[in-house]
């Protein structure tokens, strides 16, 4: 079955002010299902922004494409048009940006935001406009739709606008639903109302979704796969239950003892310290060789100083890009 | 409701100030209308001193301030000196031809201001907008006055247009249709003027704000949901730009009797700037306070006109508004 | 043993809209009672809109409250005079949840720390460096990141400085105000570690604002669980993590994302 997204090899980089390239993204594959929900898991600086951005070409405009590809339903889109781009973005592929604060227009009402991307897409009367966004935004807004259609952002609260860029990246029923941090902003309880809106997208209109985001245990639950970044590249990719449970990767292992234990279960585990990764996040402007993630790690050898390990299977869609597991 | 109340009563205070201090400025200038006839030797000093006394020329200050300002309640701005009639008809006359070349001029340049300052934006760095802002920098470098002038000589060289004036003479006994062409073609050079002298800024102004209003997340994320390429610019950018926009129209409307002043005078467009002009020099009190006082009230309605629309266009001032 | 800081219901209005009667009054605070004894760590957790910033800046001294005490080592803060006030100030310091606000962002890392003994105005410039360079290499920034400035440091840097520069006036109580919600996982463990060991050293004593209940489980000697402007439960630790009481703490509780078991890990560390 021909994956919905496939990408293979994708190097980004960012120049900075005096025209040097500084790498983003280094050699990121992965595929993607329809139907699918894959978490992309990594810390500031490993890049997900970048990837979100990346596979919609919208880049900021010291951002480069360097290399690869990127299949949507078989066409890359890489080489699309601008024509046939626009009417990906928004058409086919649903986008929602991090900090729906800044998302929204400030002095538009929301209502005529979400009718404006339905719009975009699909040449309709303005009853019939105003109709198909009424009804998505009673789905989403079961108590108050009405009141919420004539409200200026300004006027919502967090999870409210959430849910209207929700809104406006599902109205034209796309296949694919990307969401950069989509609850970084929110309470845990408004938290786990989207998350259980995304799963509940993907059961009734078949949704593939892509979620981006730092905090790993919040999609135990959802994501069927989880990608875990680290400098820009891929260090481990697998089923969301196996790699939380057993994390190949020595990052994705540390990354998980950094999360406090759950604490039902915890045994004077409180106020205990917590096993940190040493060191500081890698700076990516720096050249350097080898893995990435070497200087941190624990289990280091000595051939990862020098050559960056390539990604080696390890299970059933289980990758991870580490000397421990030789290809 | 209470924002407006309060605007509206600043304004009203402003204007009582601006007159009082119109007024003292104008009455305590060394010299007065009579000076000159004084030494006209076909009046007689007799004559003279009735004159000043009929003007009330002798009170005191505060006095001849508080006729004024009952009469202006009444509708009455004074009376000129120099024209021997009450200043109210000479100064709407005046006024609605400075309106007409204005109000032309200012929508002109507002109309191609936002499409050229946009397409600037959209092109921030690359060579059609490198060009404009070059064009643009030249044209505020030039004072207005040569431009005025400028223009005035293409007119005589060419004599294409008119070189001044409102109207041509035989105005009177010609179609409605000819004399529509006539005081058209007689306020092209003008409204050029005034148009080549204000377009500059404002294409800078809207240049800048949508060049800000383009690198918001928000239009990101408007592209990210393939809204097309127009209304990104028109609906979502230039309307984010809106608010300085907004105050710089209010300060275009408030501007409409006093920016012209210059172009009347080289142009010969019998304006409300020439009649300023005379009446300082020949020292006609009613006149400027006349004048002055009317153009203040534009600059203060324009204001006022500005703040309305910001209440109306940005709904987080409204929130803001009603929080206080 | 007399607690560290006991708050006696305290109640925050704020007018909601022009000034009206009593009743359209907001309540932020609506009759707060907590206390916390020396060396321990007090949590409180509430969703946003529970009235926790506000809770924090009336301990802190930045805002007055409508009405209730707050005794600080037996002295009723609330109704000290003004200049009292500032004697008290730094025995009471707040690190807030987003350092790139609350840290000027064109000073350096050695300025910002030096500045609360330059307001003192009782060292040199040499002791004051000293003392700033001493602070900031107990929170972990090193020599050679002194001289940064603040805007070109990580999101964990930044927040190490801020804790640096509250410790400098040597408080006696920390109010965390969601000090590490914005910051990645891996950095969240590393300043936690470090607050529990400046805990320990220097014998502090923290409030801990946060609305997520994973990590006040794991830094809270007490629980403390607020829902709007009231604390609706409170007690210690263990006690609240396994027998929540009230409706509020329970949906907390279920709403905290976690990780579903200990990972195994089949790589030999």
């Amino acid at each position: 079955m021909t994956p919905l997204l496939e990408v293979q090899g994708l190097h980004v980089a960012y120049a900075d002010r005096m025209g040097e390239f500084c790498p983003a993204l280094a050699g990121v594959s992965f595929d993607l299902g329809s139907g699918e929900i894959l978490a992309i898991v990594g810390e500031s600086g490993s890049g997900k922004s970048t990837l979100a951005a990346a596979l919609l070409r919208l880049l900021p405009s010291n951002g480069k494409i360097q290399q690869g590809t990127v299949l949507f339903e078989g066409k890359n889109l890489l080489d699309a048009s601008p024509q046939d781009l626009r009417r990906i973005r928004g058409g086919r592929i649903g986008l929602i940006f991090q900090e729906p604060s800044s998302s929204l227009h400030p002095t538009m009402r929301v209502g005529q935001q979400v009718s404006d991307v339905l719009a975009a897409h699909e040449s309709l009367g303005r009853r019939t406009l105003s109709e198909r966004t009424n009804q998505l935004l009673a789905t989403l807004f079961p108590a108050d739709a009405a009141r919420i259609s004539v409200s200026y952002p300004h006027e919502l609260s967090g999870g409210q606008r959430q849910r209207v860029l929700i809104a406006q990246a599902i109205t034209c029923g796309p296949s694919l639903l990307i969401a950069d941090e989509p609850t970084a902003s929110l309470d845990p309880t408004t938290q786990q109302e989207i998350l259980q809106l995304f799963e509940t997208l993907r059961q009734n209109l078949g949704l593939a979704i892509i979620l981006i985001t730092h905090n790993p245990a919040l999609l135990a639950s959802l994501a069927d796969r989880l990608l875990v970044l680290y400098a820009g590249r891929v260090a481990e990719i697998g089923p969301t239950a196996q790699v939380l449970a057993a994390p190949k990767h020595p990052y994705t292992a540390a990354l998980l003892r950094c999360l406090p234990s759950d604490f039902a279960k915890s045994q004077g585990t409180r106020k205990a310290k917590l096993q940190v990764i040493p060191g500081d996040a890698p700076d990516l402007s720096l050249h350097a060789q080898g893995c990435r993630f070497e200087p941190r790690c624990t289990v280091r050898m000595e051939m990862c100083k020098s050559d960056e390990p390539d990604a080696v299977a390890v299970g059933e869609r289980h990758e991870v890009s580490c000397f421990k597991f030789p290809g | 409701m209470r924002y407006f109340l309060r605007r509206a009563l600043h304004a009203v205070f402003l204007l009582f100030g601006v007159s009082l201090l119109t007024f003292l400025f104008s009455a305590l200038t060394p010299g007065n209308y009579f000076d000159e006839m004084r030494l006209n030797p076909q009046i007689s000093q007799a004559t003279v001193a009735a004159l000043r006394a009929q003007y009330q020329l002798d009170r005191p200050l505060p006095v001849r301030y508080l006729h004024w300002l009952n009469a202006v309640a009444h509708g009455e701005l004074g009376f000129s000196f120099a024209y021997n009639s009450p200043v109210g008809p000479i100064l709407w006359v005046r006024a609605r031809n400075t309106l007409l070349l204005t109000i032309t001029a200012m929508l002109l340049a507002w109309l191609l201001a936002l499409p050229l300052g946009v397409w600037s934006a959209s092109r921030l760095g690359r060579a059609p907008d490198r060009i404009l802002s070059g064009t643009t920098a030249t044209l505020l470098v030039i004072p207005e006055l040569v431009l005025a002038l400028g223009l005035l000589i293409l007119a005589v060289r060419t004599h294409w247009f008119p070189t001044g004036g409102l109207v041509s003479v035989g105005f009177e006994s010609v179609s409605p249709l000819q004399k529509l062409q006539d005081l058209a073609s007689h306020m092209v050079l003008p409204v050029t003027a005034l148009v080549l002298g204000t377009l500059p800024m404002l294409v800078r102004h809207v240049r800048a704000s949508v060049a800000e209003a383009l690198q918001a997340p928000f239009l990101r994320a408007a592209v990210g949901h393939g809204i097309p390429r127009r209304k990104l610019l028109y609906g979502y950018a230039l309307r984010a730009a809106a608010n300085p926009l907004i105050s710089l129209f209010g300060f275009s409307v408030g501007t409409l009797l006093s920016g012209s002043l210059l172009v009347e005078v080289v142009m010969s467009w019998p304006g409300v700037g020439p009649l300023l002009v005379e009446a300082i020099l020949a020292r006609d009190l009613f006149v400027v306070i006349g004048g002055v006082l009317l153009s203040m009230i534009f600059l203060v309605g324009g204001n006022l006109l500005a703040d309305a629309l910001l209440y109306w266009a940005d709904p987080r001032i409204r929130t803001a508004a009603s929080a206080k | 043993m007399r607690p560290l800081l006991r708050v006696e219901n305290l109640v925050k209005h704020y007018a909601a809209g022009r000034p009206s009667p009593p009743k359209n009054k907001f309540a932020a605070l609506d009759g707060v009672s907590l206390s916390i004894r020396a060396r321990t760590t007090l949590a409180l957790v509430g969703e946003s809109g529970s009235g926790k910033s506000t809770l924090a800046r009336c301990i802190a001294c930045l805002e007055h409250p409508s009405s209730g005490s707050i005794w600080f080592e037996g002295v009723d803060v609330a109704g000290l005079h003004e200049n009292q006030q500032r004697l008290l100030r730094p025995q009471i310091q707040l690190v807030f949840q987003d350092p790139a606000s609350s840290l000027n962002p064109r000073w350096t890392a050695l300025e910002i720390v030096s500045e609360p003994f330059f307001v003192q105005g009782r060292f040199s410039k040499q002791e004051r460096s000293d003392k700033a360079c001493a602070w900031l290499d107990h929170v972990g920034i090193s020599r050679k990141m002194v001289s940064r400035r603040a805007d070109e440091l990580s999101g964990g840097q930044k927040q190490r400085l801020a804790i640096a520069r509250a410790l400098a006036l040597e408080p006696k109580l920390i109010v965390l105000d969601e000090a590490l919600s914005a910051l990645d996982y891996s950095v969240q463990a590393q300043i936690s570690n470090l607050l529990l060991e400046l805990q320990s050293s220097l014998g502090l004593t923290y409030l801990f604002i946060t609305h997520d209940f994973a990590m006040a489980a794991h830094l809270a000697d007490e629980i403390a669980v607020m829902d709007h402007g009231r604390i609706v439960e409170s007690g210690p630790a263990e006690r609240i993590l396994r027998s929540p009481g009230h409706h509020a703490t329970r949906s907390l509780l279920a709403a905290t994302p976690r990780v579903p078991e200990t990972p195994t890990i089949l790589v030999n560390f």
